[in-house]
C-alpha cells in the first residue's frame, strides 16, 4: 500500500512498519519550539513536573517574537523565562532581541528545520516548514512541555488531501493567493484535522517563500500539516546547512481523502474580506473599501522576496494621506538585505515605517493596534473579529503587492491600477 | 466522570482571539484568564457564568491560535465542560492535555442557551434535563480517556514514567 509523504515522515519518527489515519501514535520530534507567549506555560508545566533535565539541548528552539522587543513589563517577564530556562539548561537555540525574528521564518533561514522532520511548535503557524517537506504541526504548550520531558508527542495520523494547481500564474499573483483562494473554497474547516498536501505545475513554479507562504496558513483552513514534496529548488534552499535533509515523497499510489484539482489561469490576487480567512473576494470586486492601515510583514510574508515586491509596487510612490504604511520584516538576515538592497529606503521615502522584527501587529500585540473603526489591510494570515486591535476594526487580508497598491491609493486596489 | 451544568450557547468558528484576547496572554493564570473570557464577542458572559456551567457551541470551536490560554480561560472562568459539533485539532488537543473535558455531537442545535444539562464522559450520552431528551455521541477513545482522567498529559507521563 502507497503512502503520502506525511504518513512516510510520521511513520519512520513513530518507528512503525506500517500507519494508517485515524491510529494514534506515539513519535519522536526533531524540533520542539516555542515563543514567549507560549513558552512560559510550557516551562512551568515541566518545572512542575518532577523532571529537571531537558531531552535536548539542541532540539528545543525558544524564540521571543510575539510580545518582543518587550512591550511592556508584563512582556518583558515573560521574555525572561525564556532566557532563564535557555541558560539554565544550556539550550542552544535560543534568540535574544538582536538575533531574533519571526519564528516561522527564522528557523528554515536558520537551517533548525530540515526536510523529513517531525517538527512541533507551540505556535499554530508552526505548519510553514511544511514548505520543506516536513511534518509541521502546532501544538499546545503541554505537548512542548511533555516534549522537553522526552522528545516525544503523540499524536492521530491524519488523512490526506491534495491540492493540485495548474495552469499559468497572472502577474501579481502568488502563493499568499493560492492559499487565499484554496480556503475561500474550501473554508476555514476544509481540511479540518487533516494534512494538505500542495502540488502541481504550479507549485513547482513557485520559489520557497511563496511555498512558505502557502503552507504557513494551511492551519486556516484546519489543517493539521500543509505539505509539499521537495524538488531542486529544496534541495538548492537547504544545501550547505549542517543538518543533513531526508528527502521524501508520496507514493503514486498514497491514499487521499479527496483530490482538488484546479486551473488557476486568470487567476486574480485574492483578498479575505472581515472577519473570517475563508471570507475571500478577488480584489477588483472591493470597491471603495477606504484603509487606515497597511502592514507588510509577518510569518507570511515578512520575507525578502514579498519586501521586494512591496517596494517594486511603492518605489518612487507615497503612501496616501492618513495611511499609517507598517513595514515588517521577519528575521534580522531579511532587514540587512533589505536595507543592501534599498527596499528600506523606498518603505521610508514612500512614507511608512520600517520596523525591527516582530509579531507585533499581527496578532494586535504591538506596533500598530487598530482603533475603534479603523480598516487595515494586511499581509498577515488572520482577520478574525478584534485581531489587530479593537473589536470595531476591520482587517483585510492580502498579497503584499496588493498591500503596497492600497497604501497608495489609500484603498483597496489591484497592483496593475497603479500608474 | 459525570458532568452536570448549564448551558452557555455560543456559534461556529469561535476562534481563540474571541475565547481570549491577545493583549491578555501577558499571563499563564486561569483565574486571570478566565476574567476576560469570550470579553471580545460576549462582553457579559463572565458575569453570567456559574462555576460549573457549560458551554455549547457549533463547528470548529477553538479555531485559530495554538494558546493554551484558550482552554486554561474557560476552566479559569468556571465553565468545567464544552460539547461543539466539531473542535479545531489544536484545542482539541490542548483540551486533552490540560484536562478540560468535552464532547462533540451532532445535535447542539437542539440544546438551548439555559438548559441543564448532563453529560457522561466515558459513555459519551449527553442528557439534557430541561427538555428530558438524550443525544448519545462517541466517547473518546480510550488512550484520550486516559489523559483526561490522569488530569492532563503531565500528569499521564509522570505515571508512565514512575514518577507519581
Amino acid at each position: 500500500m502507497g503512502y503520502t509523504i506525511a504518513e512516510k515522515i510520521l511513520k519512520q519518527h513513530a518507528g512503525l512498519k506500517t500507519i494508517q489515519p485515524g491510529e494514534f501514535i506515539e513519535a519522536n520530534v526533531d524540533v520542539a519550539l516555542a515563543n514567549d507567549i507560549t513558552a512560559p506555560l510550557a516551562i512551568a508545566e515541566f518545572k512542575k513536573s518532577g523532571f529537571t533535565q531537558v531531552f535536548s539541548k539542541s532540539k528545543i528552539v525558544l524564540v521571543p517574537d510575539h510580545f518582543a522587543p518587550a512591550k511592556d513589563l508584563k512582556s518583558a517577564n515573560q521574555c525572561k523565562i525564556l532566557a532563564d530556562f535557555a541558560k539554565e539548561q544550556q539550550i542552544k537555540n535560543y534568540f535574544e532581541v538582536g538575533q531574533m525574528g519571526i519564528e516561522h521564518a527564522l528557523l528554515p533561514e536558520a537551517g533548525i528545520v530540515m526536510p523529513g522532520d517531525l517538527i512541533v511548535g507551540a505556535d499554530s503557524h508552526t505548519c510553514t516548514y511544511g514548505a520543506l517537506g516536513a511534518y509541521a504541526t502546532g501544538m499546545g504548550s503541554t505537548d512542548l512541555a511533555r516534549a522537553y520531558i522526552d522528545g516525544k508527542c503523540w499524536l492521530k495520523v491524519p488523512p490526506s488531501v491534495k491540492f493540485i494547481f495548474k495552469g499559468k500564474l497572472d502577474k501579481w499573483v502568488g502563493g499568499k493567493d493560492l492559499i487565499l483562494y484554496t480556503i475561500g473554497s474550501i473554508g476555514v474547516d476544509g481540511a479540518l484535522y487533516k494534512v494538505m498536501e500542495f502540488s502541481g505545475p504550479v507549485i513547482r513554479s513557485l520559489g520557497m517563500d511563496d511555498r512558505f507562504s502557502i503552507c504557513n496558513m494551511a492551519i486556516e483552513a484546519g489543517a493539521r500539516a500543509g505539505l509539499i514534496e521537495p524538488d531542486e529548488k529544496t534541495k538548492k534552499y537547504v544545501a550547505g546547512f549542517k543538518r543533513k535533509p531526508k528527502f521524501y515523497y508520496s507514493d503514486p499510489d498514497a491514499k487521499y481523502e479527496k483530490v482538488y484539482q484546479w486551473d488557476i489561469s486568470g487567476l486574480e490576487p485574492q483578498v479575505a474580506c472581515p472577519h473570517l480567512p475563508s471570507n475571500v473576494k478577488p480584489v477588483s470586486a472591493l470597491k471603495d473599501i477606504k484603509v487606515d492601515q497597511v502592514v507588510i510583514g509577518s510569518c507570511t510574508n515578512g520575507r525578502i522576496s514579498d519586501l521586494r515586491l512591496a517596494a517594486k509596487v511603492l518605489k518612487g510612490k507615497k503612501a496616501a494621506q492618513g495611511v499609517k504604511l507598517i513595514v515588517f520584516p521577519a528575521t534580522q538576515k531579511i532587514y540587512l538585505q533589505a536595507v543592501k538592497e534599498g527596499l528600506a529606503e523606498i518603505f521610508v521615502q514612500a512614507g511608512g515605517v520600517f520596523s525591527t522584527p516582530t509579531c507585533g501587529p499581527c496578532l494586535g500585540g504591538h506596533m500598530g493596534i487598530l482603533a475603534d473603526g479603523e480598516v487595515a489591510i494586511a499581509t498577515t494570515n488572520r482577520n478574525f473579529l478584534g485581531r489587530m486591535g479593537s473589536p470595531k476594526s476591520f482587517v483585510y487580508l492580502a498579497n503584499p503587492a496588493v498591500a503596497a497598491a492600497s497604501a497608495i491609493t489609500g484603498k483597496i486596489t489591484h497592483p496593475a491600477r497603479v500608474k | 466522570m459525570i458532568i452536570k451544568g448549564k448551558v452557555h450557547k455560543f456559534a461556529d468558528d469561535i476562534n481563540t482571539d474571541d475565547i481570549i484576547a491577545a493583549k491578555y496572554l501577558v499571563s499563564t493564570d486561569a483565574e486571570e484568564l478566565g476574567k476576560h473570557c469570550m470579553e471580545t464577542i460576549a462582553p457579559e458572559f463572565t458575569q453570567k457564568v456559574s462555576p460549573g456551567d457549560i458551554i455549547v457551541a457549533g463547528r470548529n470551536f477553538g479555531c485559530g491560535s495554538s494558546r493554551e490560554h484558550a482552554p486554561l480561560a474557560i476552566k479559569g472562568c468556571g465553565v468545567q465542560a464544552v460539547i461543539a459539533k466539531s473542535f479545531a485539532a489544536i484545542f482539541f488537543r490542548n483540551a486533552i492535555n490540560i484536562g478540560l473535558p468535552f464532547l462533540e455531537s451532532v445535535e447542539v442545535d437542539k440544546i438551548n442557551d439555559g438548559d441543564l444539562v448532563e453529560i457522561d464522559l466515558n459513555s459519551g450520552m449527553i442528557k439534557n434535563l430541561t427538555q428530558n431528551k438524550n443525544y448519545q455521541t462517541q466517547a473518546f477513545p480510550g488512550f484520550l480517556q486516559q489523559i483526561v482522567e490522569s488530569g492532563g498529559l503531565i500528569n499521564y507521563i509522570r505515571k508512565q514514567k514512575g514518577k507519581a
